[in-house]
Parts: C-alpha cells; structure tokens; sequence
C-alpha cells in the first residue's frame, strides 16, 4: 500500500525488538470475542491511485458543478471567484500538514494569520474583538445566543423570522436545552415587530441582515430597544461580502455578531466545510466561545503570538468552558484571511458593487416578466420574487433547462403555504450578462 | 540507522555564533515577517474588478459610511507574505509529528485533489437534489464505510468536528432518554478522558462525575460500577483509551451500563488503533464519533476544519439529527424538515446549517478507497507496531508508567526518569524542537505525571522511527548525565524562543490596531 513505509522484514524486526510473537500479541487486551477476521467487511481492497480517481471522478461528473450553467443560488452559501492564488496557498504542507499551534515556536505562521483573521474580522464587522472562527455561521449563531445567556443569565432568544430556517433549527437544538427559544413570525420583505417581543426574561434578539430573504434590516431601532430591557442584539451575518458596501452591525449597536465567511476565500463545497466568524465587545471577552490568539514577545524581545484566554476552554476548564469547541476552521480561516489580503479594502468594496449592481440588473429583468414581483425592496446581492405558481416546481423545470435558478423558499419552510411561491434568488460577480439573459428568458418560458 | 549529520548544529557553542545579529534581521532562509496590517498601502487590490459606480443603490439607507481600514496589496506582496508565514510552521510533511491522541499521519495528495474536482468543491448545499446525486451517492458511500468499519446501523454525518460529534451523540442519548419518560442528569466520565468530553457533558445540560482509574491506566471498573445507577444517562469512554491502552473489560463495562439502563458513548479518537480489526458495535457501544481527520487522515490544517460523524447503535438511531439521507426508486433525496422523517425517525433536532462537511467526506473516502478494507487494517496494525516498538526502545531510559504489557497507537511515558534532573518534560519537549522533531503530547492524560504521549502512526518508516528513538534516548541519558544545557531554554533553533504565555492573558492583544488607536484592554 503506498501510503505505508514498512516492509515485512521491517515488521518483523519490529516485532523481535518488542518480542511479540506476531501482531496479534499487541492486540491481547482486546476480548478475543471482538475480534474480527478482514472478511467481515464487505468492502472493497486497496486501490492505486488512478482507480481511485476514475471512481470518483465518476460521482462528481453525476452532479452539476456550479460554474457549468447559469447559477442563482444563495440562501447561506455564494458563489465567488476566489483567486488561485488562494487555494494554492493554503495547499502548502506547512499549513494543510500541521496541527493547532500550541508549540508557538514552531507555529508562528498558523498563529499569525490567526491574528490578522482576527483583526480583519473585527475591522469587518465594525467590533472591538473577534476569535480565531467557529464551524459556520449557523453554529456560530448558536454560540452566540448561549453566550448572551451566560452573559445575561436569562433563559429567553428571540429569533427574527428572517433568520436562516436552518440557523433556527441549530439555536433551538443546542440553546433549546438550557434556556428558551421564541421565533418571531415568518414576514418575507418587512420587518417583524421584534421590540415588542423582548421582555425582562430576554438574553438576547437575534437578526440576520440582510435576511434569508435578502432584504437588509435596519438593526438600530432593535439594538436600542433590546438594550433598554437589558438585552443583548445578535446580527447574523450569513452573506459576509455585503459588509464590503453596508453598514457593518458593529455601527448598528450590535453586541455580538455571528456571521458565515464562507463567501471570502471558500468554495460552495456543497454545505461545508466552512468558517464561522465570531465578534464581540471587549467587554464580554471571557464570556466568549473558541480560540483566541494573542500578541506577546519571546524570551529574547521578539515579537510573537500564542493561543490565549485558554481558561475559557476544554482541555483546561472541562466540564466549567464556555463551550465545549476544540478547533477552529483553520485552513479555512486562512483562506478567509488571504482572500481578504487579496482583496483589500478597495477590492472588497469594488467586488460588493459588482455584486449589488448585477443583482439589480437580474431583479429588473426578472420582475419585467408577467405575474413576477419583487418581495424584497431593498438588498445586497439576493432577493426574493413571487412567482405566479409553487416556487420549487419551476426550479426543477429550469433545472431540466441546465439553469440552477435559486432556492425556493418552501426548501427551507417547507410547510408554510405562506412561503410556497417564493423563489430566493442570489446573483454575485460570477454571473455573466448571458446567465441573466438565460435565467429571464427560461422563467418567462416556464411561466407561460 | 542512519543519521543525518549535516542537519542544523545543535552546539551550544555553535548556537552562540548563529546568533550574530545579521543586518536585515532575517537569517538566511528564516524571514521575519510583519503584520499584513502593517505591509499594505490605500488603494491597492490584488483583484482586478471593474470600477462599477452607482448613482442609486437599493441598500435600504444602510450603506456603508467610512472605511473598513484593511490594507491592499498586491498579488505578489500577498504571496510572499503568507509564503513566509507558512516557512515558520512544523508539519507533518516535514517531519514526524509525534502528538499522542492528534494522530498526524501523512495527508495523501489525491484526498485534496478529489476534494477539488468542480462536481464536489463547486456544488450548492440547496440546489436541486437532481443535480446532487452525485454528492448525495458520495455520503451514502461513506455511510456505508463507517457503519461496516464500525459494526454500527447508523450514522449521523452533519457534526462538523469530534466535539461537535460528541454533543451530537449526547443529544441523541438524551432525546431517547426523554422518549422513554425518565429523567437521568448524570453522566459517567473517566479522569483520563478528553478535555471535550466533560465540556461537552456540561454542554449538553448533564452533570459530570468522575470515574477513577486504577493504577495500571485503566477504568476502574468496580468504581465505574458502584456510580451506575437510574440517574445515569451515559458513560463517556475513550476506547482505546487516553493511555494508549485497550479496555480489556470494556464489554463488561458495557453490559453494566446497559443493565442500568444507560448508554455506552465511546471517544472514538483512537478508533485509528483497531479499525479494520475490532467493531466498536461489538464491544457495546451505542454511538461514537468518528474523527475524519485523525482516522482517515483528512488534513488537520493548522486547527481545522474537522469532521466528526457519529455512529450510533439501534437504540439510538431513530433520535438522528436533520437532514436524513434516504435513497429510493427516484434517488437519493435529503429530509430536511421533520414533518417529512420517515415513520420510525424522531430527530432531535439539526446540529448545524445544510448537511456537514462535504469536503471532509470526499477526502476520508477517497482515502477509504486507496486503502481498501486491508489497507485500513494495515494502517492500524502499523499505527499499533510503531508505537509498541518506541516503547520497547524507550523504556530502559524513559519512564513507561503501565510498561509492562504492550500499548495500542501511542506510547505514554511520565516524568519520573527526570527526577532530580531539573529537567521538566516541558523542557525535554522544547528541546526536541532544536533536534528538529514536533514536541509529543505534553501533560495529558492528566492522571500520569508529567505525561508525555508518543503516537507515531503508520506513516513513518522504520528509519524515521529509529532516528527518532535516536534523539529520544540520547536525550533522556543526557538529562539524566546532568547535562542541562540542551534543555535550558530550549527551543533555541526555532523561529521564536519560548513564547510569554502570562504576559499575553494578562493583557490580551487580540488584533492589530492603526498606531493611533489605543489597545483598549488595559
């Protein structure tokens, strides 16, 4: 097998320096019941490398990769053009091989780009302090809202019914346990009445902006209220690129955001994996979940970085941590981080103009074509129509066409009839003239 | 055994004249390297976007008023940089990484490939599941390897990393709990265990109590006994457990478990000792996270990302979080509401948005199918013989506190052979950095003194293995010889000397801030 080194006559010289007699000795503490001969897995044997790749070759070709048709889909994960420089980089062993840096000698380049992870996320966000990435936005989301129940000891969240289904689901689950969890009614294109929701048992409001639907919510108004009954106000972040041209939630009197950076740096990898970032106020720092990284200097002066604050964490507080997270998104942080680089602000803000303009451009085209309206007024780059019919019908039949046209809202709320002739649509730098032109073109066909 | 002498001088003499100060303050290949922050100029971009200006936005008055402040540069400046921070970094291509219970094995280059092909690395979690069948045929797939691998009906692949997976199971076990009416707060956990475990015990709303173990580094299994009983909900067990050692009575332990009407979660961090040779499913368990990027070698990346799908046993399969994966005459389909679950299915709920870490399942299979089921075998015996043979070679000059019998996958010695040294194993584990290898697990499990945990894994050859013991066993006689210098102060060698831990929780500098800010944490 090419990924082993040792020989048999290795083995056996391995063997005569333990003085085992053969393998199996090493094993002897294992019940002889459970032990189980090769031929119990009904699996496949070893295969070379050419094999290997024709077969999965072969499942990928079965699924219809993104960049190969006119492509709309968002609702928590964008297409974008990442740079090569991006994923060539994180492919180096020195990143892709190496492990959590707690032996800072000899990790400076994984804590490093940490640091400046945090520091951008922070800038982003318009917050005082950021860790080192969650999982995603949605568990991010759920740390969140357990933090400002730590932070406040209430028991109650209340959750904007523009927040992610998905996101809702994850907070109920996990925040569910300890404390409660309220939706607030689902209202596709306005705004619910969140502040009168929030009473004296409130931790904390949770609003995604722009929302699952696309449009972007004024935060101020809730942040104030939420702050006037001892609340906290969690922003939601799931499409990060739009920080690049809207008020980030930090300026909005957020006092933790959670956001989905998989939009910077990350491919659409099917749902995962991605990067959950995660900022605060200086303030609530001990309270916060996940690694940090820190500034300090060496023995010798210079300047250098550690893992910090690990009294909030696993491996020393145990069953006392304020969460029980043990990784970030590492490589994808890094390539959060070098995207970003790549970008800088002028990029950033250039790449979130395209953005909005080539939605605008769809959401005109598309709102033209007879019994098609546009539910949400404002946005970033996605929206939601109404269409004359069930919205996850007519994404099939332009999926026949070879045009993946968005996500029907019913994918998400599948229940609610309210929702069901609701089509989320997103549209970023990747989509060409001919895309909009193919997507207006096959709705007014299935429509008619 | 070979040596590699013209490695870099380890000499404290030699060391003293490669500290002559060099004009640049960078030293031959090792680059300093500052701040991106502190590099970047206004106006620059690496990405060449047209300038689209917008008389009218439809941003619902939330535009953005003032700048973000982050730098721009350009694509080679930005290369470079992260180039040089890469060259301060250890990794497992470079050397052997001996962390006891991380499992750094060699992360084969097809995994990122595969990971990479458009079908896989370009597709929508939420688009059409027409145009997923690939994707979703994939995780059946896998489905089937871990199910098979570990004698288990079902898994639940959504847990994005092994803490993830454990909370996971937990939730699981408490959903069954609650499905059969009673109440059960406690949960079992051995001292030896994961910092996770308890953590994550807490997390998912249980009380945590304590099993000891016995002085040969296993669970105590009449302790273990006497704090069963119906207000259990579960016993947390590291199998093999965190001293390198297999439970001899674990189907025991199992059965009593059972018998109290509670559930056997196993750690399943070490399940790269006997996969291929034991079913967890055998020995009892009834759900257990599996760590793709230690077991099947998805990279570890600097931290992450990780995956951690959970098996789970009969009993606790119905309770299997959102989305469900089925497959029937029309394909392969996600339920990702619980109105639609199958009859039999009663989630407890959804760990995370869309369906896990697609790009973890594409490597760990890709490297389940180079293996095969022998391959995946050989890799454990390997993984096993390695470390039993550090142990073998150590032992004598290292102190091996349960030495006597053989160990699985990693090797655990404590500090005893240091006594009287003024050598620490913080010491011995720094200075192994200026010998050129990654410093072995420190200080964990917590109940050996000192510990120090070997895992080699099946990636090294026996040279590699044997230079190592090399260093090792010079090392240890050194220490012991009163030869201190090595250890003082090590590492020396390293992009940075040791590294102020205090002064950086005392006063956290968290981010970079322009100079006319002020750090705000004082």
């Amino acid at each position: 097998m090419r990924y082993h080194p040792l020989t048999a006559e290795d083995r056996a010289a391995m063997l005569a320096k333990i003085g085992a007699s053969s393998i199996d000795a090493l094993f002897r503490d294992v019940p002889k019941s459970a032990v189980v001969p090769l031929s119990t897995f009904d699996l496949p044997d070893t295969k070379g490398e050419l094999e290997v790749d024709r077969l999965m070759s072969k499942l990928a070709a079965k699924n219809t990769a993104a960049g190969s048709v006119p492509f709309f889909c968002g609702a928590g994960a964008y297409k974008h053009h990442v740079p090569s420089a991006v994923d060539h980089l994180i492919q180096r062993s020195e990143f892709l091989t190496s492990y959590t840096p707690y032996q800072p000698e000899i990790a400076q380049g994984t804590l490093q780009y940490m640091f400046e992870f945090q520091t951008q996320v922070a800038l982003l966000t318009g917050m005082e302090v950021a860790n080192a990435s969650l999982y995603d936005g949605s568990t991010a989301t759920a740390e969140a809202v357990l933090m400002a129940q730590r932070v406040t000891r209430r028991p109650k969240a209340i959750l904007s019914g523009g927040l992610h289904p998905h996101y809702s689901e994850t907070v109920e689950t996990v925040a569910g346990l300890s404390g409660k969890v309220v939706r607030a009614p689902v209202t596709p294109g306005s705004a619910e009445d969140i502040p009168a929701m929030i009473d004296n048992e409130t931790a904390c409001v949770v609003v995604q902006s722009p929302d699952v639907f696309g449009m972007i919510r004024d935060l101020k108004p809730i942040a104030e209220a939420a702050h006037a009954k001892g609340a906290l106000l969690i922003a939601v972040v799931t499409e990060v690129m739009s920080l690049g041209l809207i008020e980030p939630p930090g300026h909005q009197g957020a006092d933790i955001v959670a956001a989905e950076g998989q939009s910077i740096g990350n491919g659409l990898n099917f749902g995962g994996p991605y990067v959950g970032l995660f900022a605060t106020r200086e303030k609530f720092l001990r309270q916060m979940p996940g690694r940090l990284c820190g500034e300090t200097v060496d023995a010798t002066g210079k300047r250098g970085y550690v893992l910090t604050l690990s009294t909030r964490e696993q491996h020393i507080r145990r069953d006392k941590a304020t969460s029980n997270i043990c990784t970030n998104s590492g490589l994808c942080c890094l390539a959060f981080t070098i995207h970003l680089s790549l970008l800088g602000e002028e990029g950033l803000i250039r790449v979130a103009r395209v953005n909005h303009a080539t939605a605008s451009n769809l959401a005109d085209k598309l709102t033209k074509i007879s019994g098609v309206s546009l539910v949400t007024s404002s946005f970033f780059n996605e929206f939601t129509i109404k269409l004359p019919k069930p919205a996850a019908g007519v994404v099939d039949a332009l999926a026949a066409r070879n045009i993946i046209a968005g996500v029907p809202v019913s994918r998400l709320l599948p229940h609610d009839e309210s929702v069901r002739d609701l089509l989320i649509v997103a549209a970023t730098e990747t989509c060409t003239d001919d895309d909009i032109d193919a997507f207006a073109k096959g709705l007014s066909e299935v429509l008619s | 055994m070979t040596m590699n002498n013209q490695g870099r001088p380890t000499a404290p003499g030699t060391i003293e004249s490669n500290e002559l100060p060099t004009i640049s303050g960078d030293r031959g290949l090792d680059h300093e390297e500052g701040l991106i922050f502190e590099l970047g100029r206004k106006g620059m971009t690496s990405v060449d976007v047209p300038d689209v200006q917008m008389a009218e936005t439809r941003l619902g008055g939330q535009r953005r008023k003032g700048a973000i402040g982050l730098p721009g540069l350009s694509e080679p400046e930005v290369v470079r940089h992260y180039v040089r921070l890469s060259r301060m970094n250890y990794a497992i291509d470079a050397g052997l990484y001996p962390l006891g219970s991380c499992t750094m094995k060699h992360n084969p280059r097809l995994n990122e490939k595969m990971a990479r092909l458009p079908g896989f690395g370009d597709l929508h979690p939420l688009a059409p599941q027409s145009t997923t069948q690939g994707a979703l045929e994939l995780i059946s797939e896998l489905m089937k390897w871990l199910t098979t691998l570990t004698g288990m009906p079902a898994v639940a692949m959504s847990p994005k990393a092994g803490a993830h997976g454990e909370l996971c199971g937990l939730l699981a076990i408490r959903a069954a709990i609650e499905a059969r009416g009673e109440k059960r707060p406690r949960i079992l956990v051995p001292e030896s265990a994961h910092g996770t475990n308890p953590a994550t015990a807490a997390f998912a709303g249980f009380v945590v109590d304590e099993v000891p173990g016995t002085k040969d580094g296993h669970v105590d299994v009449a302790a273990l006994k006497a704090k069963l009983g119906p207000d259990v909900a579960a016993i947390m067990l590291t199998n093999p457990n965190t001293c390198g050692l297999f439970e001899p009575q674990i189907i025991e332990m199992a059965d009593a478990v059972h018998a109290a009407g509670a559930y056997f979660y196993c750690d399943g961090a070490n399940f790269n000792a006997i996969a291929g040779r034991v079913r967890p499913g055998d020995l009892g368990v009834d759900a257990m996270h599996i760590n793709l990027h230690k077991t099947f070698s998805t990279p570890h990346g600097g931290g992450g990302p990780g995956a951690g799908p959970v098996v789970l046993s009969e009993r606790l399969a119905p309770y299997a979080p959102l989305p469900l994966l089925v497959h029937d005459a029309k394909g392969f389909r996600y339920v990702e509401d619980r109105a639609d679950v199958p009859k039999d299915a009663a989630p407890f709920g959804r760990m995370c948005a869309f369906h896990g870490q697609m790009g973890m399942f594409t490597r760990a299979l890709t490297y389940m199918l180079s293996h095969g089921r022998d391959g995946v075998r050989q890799a454990s015996e390997d993984a096993v013989l390695s470390a039993n043979y550090i142990l073998a070679s150590l032992k004598d000059v290292m102190s091996a506190p349960f030495g006597d019998g053989p160990c699985m996958h990693e090797a655990l010695f404590d500090d005893s052979f240091l006594d009287g040294t003024g050598v620490t194993t913080l010491d011995f584990a720094k200075a192994m950095i200026d010998e050129g290898y990654h410093p072995m697990t420190m200080y964990f499990p917590l109940v050996v003194h000192g510990a120090m945990l070997i895992e080699p894994t099946e990636s090294e050859s026996k040279e590699s293995i044997d230079r190592f013991i090399h260093v090792l066993r010079t090392m240890a006689l050194e220490a012991k010889a009163g030869k201190r210098e090595r250890f003082e102060g090590a590492p020396r060698l390293a992009p940075r000397r040791r590294l102020d831990e205090t002064a950086a929780a005392r006063k956290p500098i968290l981010r970079w801030k322009p100079k006319e800010m002020p750090q705000a944490a004082e």
